[in-house]
């Protein structure tokens, strides 16, 4: 827009050039799909499978009474884990989430049945059998939970990004949030001094459309939640969940943007959970064709193993891994049930680390 | 007729100042806006600005005097209008307007102390609790690199209650962090901090805003550890001004130990004198546990003696016995332990021996020296800046009933504030606040007096 550089620039003129500068900030490149080997593909495919299956089974414990309280189920969002979490340098990189968070553990390779021991309160779970769904932790993976409370996982994520910069150890940290989440105060108190520190932290939008019941556009007055670090100066990516590879080509970007000391970058993650916000959500407020449709059209798990497809791996090969899904899952499923619960003496141990 | 010129009141709480410096002297004609005097507070370096044009007829005050009270005559000017016959009196304006805390303040040079030696043989220093809590953070960052100091105006600004004075200078902007104000978000950070193996203080301007941050001390900071079945460390103290200051209306006078001591995970301290301060703090920023730290900014400014040297750690949990007595215990905590010192004095003058215990700690709760004092005395009140309804005193009233019931020759009573929003009339405020006459009144009261 031409503006007469003679006359007094007015707050409106201003604010023109305000966009320009934005326009002209440098910006994260434009992602590209990953690039996978066959071996990396086949274990995309292996470890999102396992999270389908690993949950589908977490639903029917939890339908006989074995599991209680509040399950989320990560359903359909498989993809984002997977293609996020293969990126991180383990031992290094950190990583946070909220409730729904058995996918980022199995993700990282914890083992099955301490997850499912944890679901269903027993002593062997990785949490003793205190914490159950929601509050699961693995420190030695450097996986912070699980934690309970919408949005708090934003504000400790930008907290142990603080830590990683504080002790120059070189690690980046993934906070994942949904896109409930996404509009409680707390994040943009956050955003802002993740931004102002240059905190080495990905934010990651797991916009799954449905904050429990109420829809995104019904809940925000800014859908395209990429957007929502702008004002912040945190650049923003919009990536289809539901494609492990555009999802990893994702965080190959930002991670470079964030290791480079160029502060966070936020990163939305389209994606669907096809069943219920938790197991009692009847799911009302949307169509069974809704689900059934992005199922057939836009599955993660479909859409790896077309990918496979294309590099020759037959279903032979994949019937091979789904069997020892199903084996890895009963197993976990059967320690689980049978494993004891706590002892009545841990109920007050752990409360505090120091004896007063 | 002359003006009086009167030592401003330039802070809530301040009740004398040193009158540091004249920048005029008698016989000088000022104008309104000139800077006359600068004058210390127990938080800040303030210029005294003239209100008034004229003469500065007589300086009565003169500059380096320490104790100067809010009110006193410091100066008189000549008025231009010399007809006007009635006396004026104008207590001169601070050049900011000073709504608490925001203080102009410059840093002062860390004085040298004289260090007396106490009846035991340990080396003692008169310390202000203010400083004796800069000392133990920074002593502590001295010795801990993974201890770090976050909040509003802690760094450049030197604390808003100066608290934080000089540690910027000294361990430099990684460890000693300016946050915006948004206290939900640095406590979330702070505790993220702590989780991923640091050492956060995070100090809070008031306790009063902590209740943006109450969702992470309680959720994040005290369950994570039980919740993680004891993988999850969260070794972080949150701390700063806690209970009433002075005429700050309800919002920013509230006292919130009992709310955070009825939270298991979380340990919570209330010290009174310096030298507590100083130990617990050291030994809170050392503890594997989260702590809720309460000050009180009315003792900030107070002077105490502190054992010298940078090993002055305490035990968290002990209750300390301050005064010994044989006919009523009173047991307090944080600033009403000097009203119970006060009524004690008092109370003596009457023949009735009252032992005072200072609970210091208020999570984990030291019970057994607030039993074994109600086994020697068989009464025992409580004193508390605060609200009586589920207060720590009805947990002590609960604890004596629980466990001391045959020791009681009277009901433990609660001595506290009124049960009311704290009013900001002068009058209704000291109403409502607790003071050492209540707790006389109450003493007497379980004589059946």
């Amino acid at each position: 827009m031409a503006t007469s550089p003679a006359k007094k620039s007015t707050s409106k003129k201003a604010s023109v050039s305000e966009d320009a500068a934005r326009a002209n900030r440098e910006r994260p490149t434009e992602p590209t799909p990953y690039k996978a080997t066959k071996e990396e593909l086949l274990k995309f495919y292996r470890e999102m499978l396992l999270i389908r299956r690993f949950e589908e089974k977490a639903g029917q414990l939890y339908g006989l009474g074995l599991i209680g309280g509040f399950c989320h189920l990560y359903i359909g969002q498989e993809a984002v884990a997977i293609g996020l979490q293969s990126a991180l340098t383990p031992g290094k990189d950190s990583v946070i989430t909220g409730y729904r968070d058995h996918g980022h553990m199995l993700a990282y390779g914890i083992d099955p049945n301490l997850i499912m021991a944890e679901l269903t309160g027993r002593a062997a779970g990785i949490s003793q059998g205190k914490g159950g769904s929601m509050h699961m932790f693995s420190t030695e993976h450097k996986f912070y939970g699980g934690h309970g409370i919408v949005g708090a996982q934003v504000s400790l994520g930008a907290g142990l990004a603080f830590g990683h910069k504080y002790s120059n150890d070189g690690g980046v940290c993934l906070a994942y949030f949904g896109d409930g989440a996404s509009n409680q105060g707390q994040v943009y108190e956050s955003f802002n001094m993740a931004e102002l520190w240059k905190l080495p932290i990905i934010f990651v939008i797991e916009n799954n459309q449905y904050a429990m019941g109420t829809s995104v556009n019904r809940a925000s007055s800014e859908d395209q939640l990429y957007r929502r670090g702008e004002s912040f100066r945190i650049p923003g990516i919009q990536v289809d969940g539901m494609d492990v590879l555009a999802v990893r080509g994702a965080a190959e970007v930002a991670l470079d943007w964030v290791r480079s000391g160029k502060g966070p970058v936020l990163l939305e993650m389209k994606t669907y959970r096809y069943r219920g916000h938790s197991m009692s959500d009847p799911a009302k407020y949307r169509s069974r064709d809704e689900v059934q449709s992005v199922r057939e059209n836009s599955d993660p798990i479909e859409g790896c193993k077309a990918y496979l497809a294309e590099l020759g791996v037959g279903d032979d090969e994949l019937k091979v891994i789904e069997k020892e899904i199903r084996t890895i899952v009963n197993g976990a499923a059967d320690f689980a049930e049978t494993s004891p619960e706590p002892d009545l003496s841990e109920l007050y141990t752990d409360v505090l680390v120091e004896q007063y | 007729m002359a003006i009086e010129l009167k030592m401003p009141a330039l802070s809530p709480t301040m009740e004398e100042g040193t009158l540091a410096k004249w920048l005029v002297k008698e016989g000088d004609i000022v104008k309104s806006g000139d800077i006359l005097a600068e004058i210390e507070t127990d938080k800040a370096t303030m210029e005294f600005e003239a209100v008034d044009e004229g003469v500065i007829t007589s300086i009565s005050v003169p500059e380096g005097t320490d104790g100067v009270k809010v009110g006193t005559v410091i100066a008189l000017i000549s008025s231009d209008d010399e007809a006007a016959a009635p006396a004026k009196t104008v207590a001169a304006q601070a050049v900011a307007p000073t709504p608490a805390p925001e203080v102009i303040v410059e840093v002062a040079p860390i004085a040298p102390r004289a260090e007396p030696v106490s009846a035991d043989g340990a080396a003692m220093q008169s310390v202000t609790l203010r400083e004796a809590l800069r000392d133990a953070m920074a002593e502590e960052m001295r010795r801990d690199d993974r201890v770090f100091v976050m909040g509003e105006e802690v760094a450049e600004y030197q604390g808003a209650y100066k608290v934080t004075q000089g540690l910027l200078d000294e361990f430099g902007a990684r460890r000693v962090i300016d946050t915006p104000i948004t206290e939900y978000g640095f406590a979330g950070i702070g505790t993220g901090a702590a989780m991923g193996g640091l050492r956060p203080v995070i100090e809070f301007m008031t306790f009063n805003f902590a209740m943006q941050a109450i969702d992470h001390i309680i959720n994040s900071a005290a369950k994570t550890n039980y919740m993680s079945g004891g993988q999850m460390r969260c070794p972080i103290v949150f701390r700063g001004p806690n209970g009433a200051a002075a005429r700050v209306g309800a919002q920013h006078s509230q006292n919130y130990a009992p709310w955070y001591a009825s939270v298991p995970g979380l340990i919570v301290i209330a010290p009174y004198d310096a030298a507590d301060a100083k130990g617990l703090l050291k030994a809170a920023i050392r503890c594997e546990d989260p702590v809720v730290f309460l000050e009180n900014e009315l003792l900030y400014g107070r002077t105490f003696e502190v054992p010298a040297g940078d090993d002055h750690v305490l035990p968290i949990g002990k209750a300390r016995i301050m005064r010994e007595g044989t006919d009523v215990t009173i047991v307090s905590y944080s600033i009403g332990v000097g009203l119970s010192l006060e009524a004690a004095d008092k109370l003596a003058e009457e023949g009735i021996s009252a032992e005072v215990i200072d609970l210091r700690t208020i999570r984990p709760l030291d019970t057994q020296t607030v039993l074994a004092s109600l086994a020697k005395t068989n009464r025992l009140v409580v004193a508390e800046e605060g609200w009586p309804v589920c207060s720590v005193g009805s947990e002590i009233l609960a604890v004596c009933m629980e466990q001391g019931f045959d020791d009681l020759d009277a009901p433990v009573l609660r001595i506290t504030n009124e049960d009311v929003p704290m009013p900001y009339a002068a009058n209704l405020e000291k109403a409502t606040l607790i003071n050492a006459d209540k707790i006389v009144a109450g003493v007497r009261k379980s004589f059946g007096r």
